[in-house]
């Protein structure tokens, strides 16, 4: 019997050396990897994937026995969400790169494979080390991308980027070690970790060190400093991999690494990490209100929906957990769109500066109908994918804290403040000079920005087998805190 | 009959569909032909549901939308009567209106996008009456915000116009905020968001308990935003930059009636909060006065019908707050047919002036347009409450409720009618008497409006005429069959149980009112028609009061100056200063020190090996006297 999930792991890697060979035909080979492995991620989740609350698919032999490392892999109704929307979102990625000059394509596209492979194997990893070299593995690629296929301060930006969550993976591998120290067998097994009854003043330093590890990665407030230069000057597809799918690697990381291992250190810090979140999600909107670059401003969104998020995840709530799990899947097709957007944009007009854009809408059509869906689904109007997600979180957060709900509920307003503003002045009134010539939208960006309308729409109306596949996961993790809490103050 | 009730909803959202993929292959005529068949199906089948109604509300589950814990909602629709009556008021009024657009927009290029959007807003407004939880009723609730939204930007080369769309989203919007944290609260109490759930958990409950006032004051603010009601109503009078048929469909008849039915649906726990119904019953009277007063001040005549609807919005809430839930139902069902009249004939108007909508360059238009004339004058006598016409029966049913409820608010909407009746006759006069004072070109073109548009008028018309005979007050020994139909799902606040205003009140109140509007339409009469005095272009001819006025007493210019300048000030300080200096001056001070920190030491790799040996000795030294001393 083929091992599932470490073929989902390997196979983006193997394609992705493939891609590194194949030349010309870099793109479509690398389409063609995403879309065996979108394939199989299907028939893993159809065919062998039944949504109860335990791991699945499970592969555990030790690799290091004498550190106590293992190859403990698993999938939950949480990580096979987040594997999915991996598998989707990486051929679209690609595709939304056909027709675009990239130098040096195969490296290119080939990177993006393996930073696949990394992701999916973040996801699924059930071993601390294990879970912290995919996190470091994946920083890798994105890390090239963003250097070699940059904008103008690539370098200074990108070295930025690159210390920034360096140091943030450091203080995680610290944690852990240090946590694998206190297992019973000096273990870096997960249900190790989960097992371990550490003194309150151990979580309250663990919380931190994983907190600012996690939180950097999201970005939360104030620790996001490195995100609207890196999403601007990034390429496209990278700032797509990074927001579609890699900052969902922090939020992540909270819930599987963070909730059950600390119950005590989210009882006593959960609140004031939240209170980051949600104070980021009204300084950002802020920001975002009054931002020239449309790329820039979607960082900036960017860092207001992930607050929610975040924010939600300490709520323990089972409206929180799981409308945080629907809202990654959301943002991430959201983000991706927009992000689109913004490359076709500066492809057609050469700026992406909203004071020499307008008029587009009335020479685009299809780009401006397909670009106002997406915009609908971030401002989270009802039937979009947004909406669920939103209503959960917000439920979560007010059950937790009414005035948290109450500021993170302004996202509301604002949202629809920076969006619809950006879509006035970018779509709407007299055509610019910029636009004169803007052709509407071509195959390949139909089919990434027509996909990802179904999906907004799908998730939106029929939420339901998402939620399915999610909750049972969901609800045990709840009882895991629970018993972790019970059995740390017992 | 009833478990065909999802074909209402769906024939317009099919007719939205059609119409919006197929946007280039249809031609005119076809694109007005499926708008209009669809809202006629749904029209039909609403017609068939209300003959058929049952006693008990019906519950039709179409499909389980999502359940995250204990929180599970179904995507399902509520049949009771309040519901049919908006199903007709929606679908009819929706059904003239679309086919009076096939005339009003016919040399319009976007046609089929037209009416691919006011079938979608119908589809909205319908989910929005007929759904059985808060969620789904907030679904249609933003989506005919979007709708209004695409509307009122409909002509999205125009910048006003799409500043005028958005502004209409974002004050909606802020509502919302507070409609969907309503919810949220509801479904903590209640532990459901279902109609069928907690209306009889509510009626449960004891009077006036702090949680039952902030469900309920928060999904009110919800309904100041779309209701148009102080201090979210700015964005009324600005959505008048869409079409006029979308002005009378979405900004006078039905959308901005949400609110009240919202209200009504809810009124088991509006009962329970004798301090919300205060609050708004202040809010909508003051709101009616002061929305009246600047009709007074506006030339424009679709501003006028404006802020008409905004001030007649404030009325319906007030009689909400006045507990006289089946009354505003009543005024709502009038205004519905009366100010969808007058926005189309206003249409109808501003189509034969080639597009010029002020007054001040109108006048005479009765010999040209006669129709157009005729049912105008309908529209006016019914607004502004005189019999037999709609709006005297309902307005009439308000103030006798307030009266018993409360005094001072009572002179407040006696005042609002009497402004009512000022404002309109003014408009009226000043639109169909007197001379012509367009151009020569506009007077050339002036033709009245083709059948297609003149026909929805006549019937608006009879309508607006007949209409009150839905609540025939008793002293007139009539049926007031709306409160007969409503009264199953009504529930009245302790305090209001068993209040109606004497019978003799009833007749000093009506002999009072028709005196004084007699007097006033006499009073317009004579200063426009026999004197000809206009209100003048020329700014030093304005005295401060209707400089005032004629600036919506500066409100807007408020809200930009102590709201929307400081919150944008405050983002580019974020943006600008915060971020660069603060957050990443940090960063910048962090690397620094460890940059420093490693060129300190890097200076002690010198390369000598002198140094080394010497560093060596030193740290041997070291260890010995901590190890021989120290320990």
């Amino acid at each position: 019997m083929l091992p599932l999930l470490s073929t989902l792991i390997f196979l983006p890697l193997l394609g992705g050396l493939i891609t590194f060979f194949s030349g010309v035909n870099a793109r479509k080979t690398a389409l063609a990897v995403a879309l065996v492995e979108l394939a199989l991620s299907l028939w893993v989740l159809l065919a062998h994937f039944v949504p109860t609350a335990g791991m699945q698919l499970v592969e555990d032999y030790w690799w290091v026995e004498s550190l106590g490392i293992s190859y403990k892999m698993g999938l939950d109704g949480i990580s096979m969400a987040l594997v999915l929307l991996t598998t989707v979102l990486v051929p679209l990625i690609i595709l939304s790169a056909f027709g675009r000059d990239v130098k040096s394509p195969s490296l290119y596209f080939g990177l993006i494979l393996l930073m696949q492979s990394a992701l999916i194997g973040v996801f699924a990893s059930l071993d601390g080390f294990l879970f912290y070299l995919f996190w470091e593995l994946a920083l890798i690629p994105i890390y090239l991308i963003c250097l070699n296929w940059g904008g103008e301060n690539r370098t200074r930006i990108t070295l930025k980027f690159f210390i920034y969550t360096l140091f943030g993976s450091l203080l995680m591998l610290v944690a852990f070690i240090w946590m694998r120290a206190q297992t019973a067998n000096q273990s870096f097994d997960i249900d190790q970790f989960y097992a371990l009854k550490l003194s309150s003043d151990a979580q309250s330093w663990i919380f931190w060190a994983l907190f600012l590890a996690f939180a950097i990665k999201m970005p939360v407030f104030p620790f996001h400093s490195w995100q609207p230069d890196t999403y601007t000057d990034a390429p496209t597809q990278g700032t797509m991999l990074l927001s579609g799918i890699m900052l969902k690697m922090g939020i992540y990381g909270v819930i599987r690494w963070m909730l059950p291992v600390l119950p005590i250190g989210v009882d006593t810090w959960g609140l004031l990490a939240a209170s980051l979140a949600v104070a980021g999600i009204v300084y950002a909107s802020l920001i975002a209100w009054v931002q020239k670059d449309f790329k820039r401003l979607i960082a900036y969104s960017s860092i207001a929906h992930v607050g929610m998020i975040a924010a939600a995840v300490f709520t323990l709530s089972t409206q929180g957990l799981l409308g945080s799990v629907v809202q990654m899947l959301s943002h991430g097709v959201n983000v991706v769109g927009l992000f689109l957007v913004a490359d076709i944009l500066l492809h057609r007009t050469g700026t992406r500066d909203l004071g020499q854009l307008g008029g587009i809408r009335s020479v685009a059509p299809a780009f401006a109908t397909t670009f106002i869906i997406i915009l609908l689904g971030a401002v989270a109007l009802p039937l979009t994918n947004g909406f669920i997600g939103e209503f959960m979180l917000l439920s979560g957060i007010f059950r937790y804290n009414i005035t948290l709900a109450s500021l993170a509920g302004l996202s509301v307003i604002f949202g629809a403040v920076y969006m619809l503003r950006a879509y006035r002045i970018i779509m709407l009134g007299e055509q610019q000079s910029s636009s004169a010539t803007f052709a509407d939208l071509v195959w390949n960006e139909k089919a990434v920005l027509y996909t990802l309308v179904v999906l907004i729409f799908l998730f939106g109306v029929y939420p339901d087998p998402l939620i399915r596949l999610v909750g049972p996961s969901v609800e045990h993790l709840q009882e895991v805190i629970t018993n972790a809490g019970a059995a740390t103050l017992r | 009959m009833i478990n065909w009730i999802g074909l209402v909803p769906l024939f317009p959202l099919l007719g939205f569909l059609i119409l919006s993929l197929g946007q280039k292959s249809f031609s005119k005529t076809i694109a007005g032909l499926i708008g209009s068949a669809t809202v006629t199906a749904s029209f039909l089948i609403s017609l068939c549901v209300a003959a058929t109604l049952p006693v008990e509300p019906v519950t039709v589950d179409v499909f389980h939308w999502f359940s995250a814990g204990s929180l599970s909602v179904d995507f399902s629709f509520l049949v009771d009567p309040l519901a049919a009556i908006f199903l007709i008021i929606i679908t009819g009024v929706g059904l003239l209106i679309h086919i009076y657009s096939i005339g009003y927009m016919h040399d319009d290029p976007a046609f089929t996008r037209f009416f691919s959007y006011l079938n979608l807003f119908v589809f909205f407004m319908l989910l929005l009456v007929l759904g059985a939880n808060y969620l789904v009723l907030f679904t249609g609730w933003e989506g005919v915000g979007l709708c209004s939204y695409l509307l009122i930007g409909f002509w999205f080369k125009n910048p006003e116009y799409n500043k005028a769309a958005n502004k209409a989203f974002i004050m909606n919007r802020i509502g919302d905020l507070a409609f969907l944290l309503g919810v949220i609260l509801i479904f903590v109490q209640f532990g459901s968001i279902a109609f069928a759930d907690i209306f009889p958990a509510a009626r449960q409950m004891p009077d006036n308990q702090p949680m039952m006032v902030a469900i309920t004051l928060l999904l009110f603010i919800g309904a100041t935003g779309k209701s148009a009601q102080l201090p979210l109503y700015t964005w009324l009078p600005d959505a008048m930059a869409g079409p006029t048929p979308v002005s009378a469909l979405i900004h006078a008849a039905t959308m901005v009636t949400a609110g009240i039915y919202m209200v009504v649906r809810s009124n088991v726990l509006y009962s329970l909060a004798p301090f919300t119904l205060d609050v708004m019953a202040t809010i909508g009277t003051v709101t009616a006065l002061f929305a009246a007063t600047i009709a007074l001040g506006q030339t424009d005549i679709k501003k006028v019908l404006a802020y008409s609807t905004v001030s007649q919005l404030g009325m319906m809430v007030a009689a909400l707050g006045a507990g006289a839930y089946a009354t505003a139902i009543f005024h709502v069902t009038t205004h519905a047919f009366f100010k969808a009249l007058l926005f189309l004939a206003a249409g109808s108007v501003i189509h034969a002036m080639s597009g010029e909508q002020d007054v001040r360059r109108m006048g005479g238009l009765r010999k040209k347009l006669p129709v157009t004339y005729f049912v105008f004058l309908i529209g006016t006598l019914a607004i502004s409450g005189i019999p037999p016409f709609a709006g005297f029966f309902s307005k009439d049913e308000i103030l006798a409720h307030m009266w018993v409820q409360n005094k001072v608010l009572f002179v407040g909407l006696a005042l609002t009618a009497v402004c009512t009746a000022l404002y309109m006759f003014r408009l009226f006069f000043m639109t169909f008497f007197g001379a012509f004072r367009g151009t020569h070109e506009q007077e050339h073109h002036l033709h009245e409006s083709p059948a297609v548009m003149t026909i929805p008028l006549i019937v608006l018309a009879i309508l607006s005429t007949v209409g009150g005979l839905l609540g025939i007050p008793e002293i007139f020994g009539g049926h007031h069959h709306l409160r007969a139909l409503l009264a199953p799902l009504l529930s009245f606040p302790a305090s209001l149980l068993n209040e109606e205003p004497s019978h003799t009140f009833e007749w000093i109140m009506m002999g009072t009112t028709l005196l004084v509007l007699a007097i006033v339409i006499r009073t317009v009469y004579q200063s426009i028609v026999v004197r000809a005095e206009l209100p003048s272009s020329d700014d030093k001819d304005i005295t401060g009061t209707q400089r005032l006025l004629a600036n919506k007493y500066y409100v807007d210019e408020i809200y930009q100056a102590a709201i929307v300048k400081p919150l944008r000030t405050f983002g580019s300080f974020c943006g600008n200063i915060i971020e660069n200096y603060i957050i990443d001056g940090a960063v910048r001070t962090v690397n620094a020190a460890v940059n420093t920190a490693g060129s300190g030491t890097r200076k002690l790799q010198t390369g000598n090996v002198g140094f080394y040996v010497f560093a060596m000795v030193l740290g041997i030294l070291a260890i010995l006297v901590y190890n021989l001393i120290i320990r």
